[in-house]
């Protein structure tokens, strides 16, 4: 960013608490937005925005899920693919039996509503336990949520297959979830979520709640001491995690997979939006996006390189090398920036603001 | 210390009535306080008062439980035996959540600041309780997320300009040296615009001129806000200068309590804290 911070003065405190406080960095996330919304669907190809924006979209979405929970409020989570299931099976089950009048975003909603109730449930442990034992309690969530659903036939409406395909549903005579959905509509979908929940998070993380959330992350027995209950603190960020990944798993469904199925909310799914987290950067909803890109794109990045200098390599061996590139790339990263991409950003900020000046 | 602030100070505690204008009626009760940890026993059967307006001294040798005695009055430790009277109402034991409520803060020995956060938003957790906001509210940041929000910025600043910190109100607190650090707890505890303020050390590891400062400081808040502080500290210059009264406490026991000039002159204090100088 070629601006300059210094001689940005605000003259009152609404200015200042904008979202944005910096005029630059407001325009250029607005021209984002309408890149994203209007130029992609529109000139982007089919493959490039049915398999590739609308899952990094829609994992996002998970991973600023997960950075509340953990970047924000401290609380490490494994639970994260179990508590998208629930998002997914739940919503499966609203948009298959209410009325057809209703709006389609209801049963997505309704998903990351059971997912809350249910991170709220799973959050309990969190008063008494912490760090890498809250880990293993939330890791039980993801093996339960995953059973339940897969044991428990009334979820998918009794289907024999277990496995159903996502409801068709429209907005405005569009086709917007299952398969007969174009791209452009699914992709419009998804990104109309991403923008209101990163909105919502950001204004989380600058209210009362993402404050008292950071101060329980930083430290608890002041925080419970000038009068933050933790309880309420950490279940509330139980909650609000478990809905966006509920609302994330209910999307990963409709929109992406098209199929409601517990393999793609399994514990690898966990792990990837943990990583994303890391990644990216904690206590960030930039480092949402970044870590969710990276995650996402390395590994079809990776596969591509070979073709690129003609050099024929054998798909296994492609296979095992993306594994291992991609699990140095993330140790080299922990081990240099373990604040994630967001704080790499902000520190080529800070470089360039000086530049080409050392001091 | 501050002569000009010292010598205004003396003269207000010197008034005729033997009580000084500013300090109103007992707000605060420690009765027959006894904490144990396993067979330690931290605290035994002490009791005094805290009035309104004053300031408060806790004084003793290390391990004399002082701070244990902040602690209990604050919530966070559950004393076995005894109870907290305040502002008419008895607390047996009191909890973290009601000294909050009430108006009571405080600052730790150990700074316990969030450090992550900025100067600006370790201050306004401190204003936690006054935030009504529901979460819809601040989600959307409208309505009262919105208004809550500007309206206590505009308390935090004044508390920002009262500690002259306006320079690293962005600042993670993290990165500050010790003396601000300590400079930004008192903030947070002022944000909260408390009625008791437990201070526990607030000058440990300061140099001369910090002192100086947090001197003032503590000064300025109990006159200019009528604020009462209860204060541990190891200064006696300080503690004899700042304090209307001082409990002396000794392995968990009241050994003095009394003005900084009783205090001074109590024998037992003498031999167990306070020493005489050799000739």
């Amino acid at each position: 960013m070629f601006y300059r911070e210094a001689g940005q003065f605000k003259t009152s405190y609404a200015a200042d608490q904008q979202m944005l406080p910096i005029p630059m960095d407001r325009y250029f996330v607005i021209g984002v937005v309408l890149v994203a919304a209007i130029l992609i669907p529109a000139f982007g190809s089919q493959y490039w925005i049915e398999s590739i924006m609308v899952p990094v979209l829609i994992l996002s979405i998970a991973a600023m899920g997960l950075n509340i929970l953990t970047g924000y409020a401290g609380q490490l989570s494994l639970g994260t693919g179990g508590f998208m299931a629930a998002g997914a099976y739940m919503s499966y089950k609203v948009a298959t039996n209410m009325p057809d009048f209703l709006p389609v975003w209801i049963p997505v909603l309704v998903g990351g509503l059971f997912a809350a109730a249910v991170g709220i449930a799973f959050g309990l442990p969190s008063l008494r336990i912490k760090g890498f034992y809250l880990a293993v309690a939330t890791l039980a969530a993801q093996f339960f949520l995953l059973w339940l659903f897969q044991s428990i036939p009334w979820f998918v409406n009794n289907s024999v297959s277990g496995v159903p395909s996502a409801p068709p549903t429209t907005i405005l005579g569009y086709h917007v979830t299952g398969a007969q959905a174009i791209p452009e509509a699914k992709y419009l979908f998804v990104l109309t979520f991403v923008v209101i929940l990163a909105i919502i998070a950001r204004n989380m993380a600058r209210s009362r709640v993402g404050r008292s959330w950071m101060a329980i992350r930083d430290m608890d027995i002041a925080a419970e001491l000038i009068g933050i209950r933790p309880l309420q603190t950490k279940l509330s960020a139980f909650a609000i995690s478990s809905f966006y990944c509920g609302v994330a798993g209910a999307l990963w469904s409709f929109c992406y997979i098209n199929t409601v199925e517990p393999t793609a909310f399994d514990i690898g799914r966990s792990f990837d939006v943990l990583f994303m987290v890391i990644i990216g950067g904690l206590g960030s909803v930039l480092g949402a996006f970044l870590g969710a890109a990276f995650i996402f794109l390395l590994p079809i990045f990776l596969n591509n390189v070979p073709g690129w200098f003609g050099l024929e390599i054998a798909t296994d061996i492609v296979a095992h090398l993306e594994f291992m590139i991609f699990g140095a790339a993330i140790i080299f990263f922990l081990i240099v920036e373990p604040h994630g991409l967001a704080r790499l950003w902000q520190i080529a900020k800070e470089k360039l603001r000086l530049w080409p000046f050392p001091h | 210390m501050n002569d000009t602030a010292s010598t205004a100070r003396d003269s207000a505690s010197t008034d005729p009535g033997g009580k000084p204008g500013r300090i109103g009626d007992v707000i605060l009760r420690v009765e027959n306080i006894t904490m144990r940890f396993g067979g330690v026993k931290a605290i035994s059967d002490v009791s005094f008062d805290i009035r309104k307006g004053e300031v408060r001294s806790i004084i003793g040798p290390n391990g004399a439980g002082k701070s244990s005695m902040l602690n209990v009055v604050n919530g966070f430790y559950q004393p076995q035996e005894g109870s907290i009277w305040y502002n008419g109402k008895t607390y047996s034991p009191m909890r973290p959540h009601d000294a909050a409520s009430n108006g009571i803060a405080r600052t730790f020995q150990n700074i316990a600041l969030f450090k992550g956060m900025t100067t600006l938003d370790n201050i306004m957790t401190g204003r936690i309780l006054k935030q009504k906001a529901s979460l819809l509210e601040q989600a959307f940041y409208i309505g009262r997320g919105r208004s809550e929000e500007l309206e206590h910025r505009e308390f935090v600043e004044e508390v920002i300009d009262f500690l002259e910190i306006q320079a690293i109100r962005k600042t993670p607190v993290g990165r500050l040296p010790y003396g601000l650090q300590k400079r930004v707890e008192l903030g947070r505890a002022l944000a909260a615009q408390p009625t008791l303020l437990l201070l526990d050390e607030p000058m440990a590891g300061m140099n001369l001129e910090e002192k100086e400062d947090m001197s003032r400081f503590i000064i300025d808040v109990n006159e200019h806000f009528g604020t009462t502080i209860a204060l541990i500290e190891h200064d006696m210059g300080v503690v004899m200068d700042l304090s209307d009264r001082v409990v002396v406490l000794d392995h968990g026991s009241l050994l003095a309590d009394g003005t900084p000039d009783e205090v001074r002159k109590n024998q037992a204090v003498i031999d167990a804290y306070l020493g005489v100088a050799h000739d």
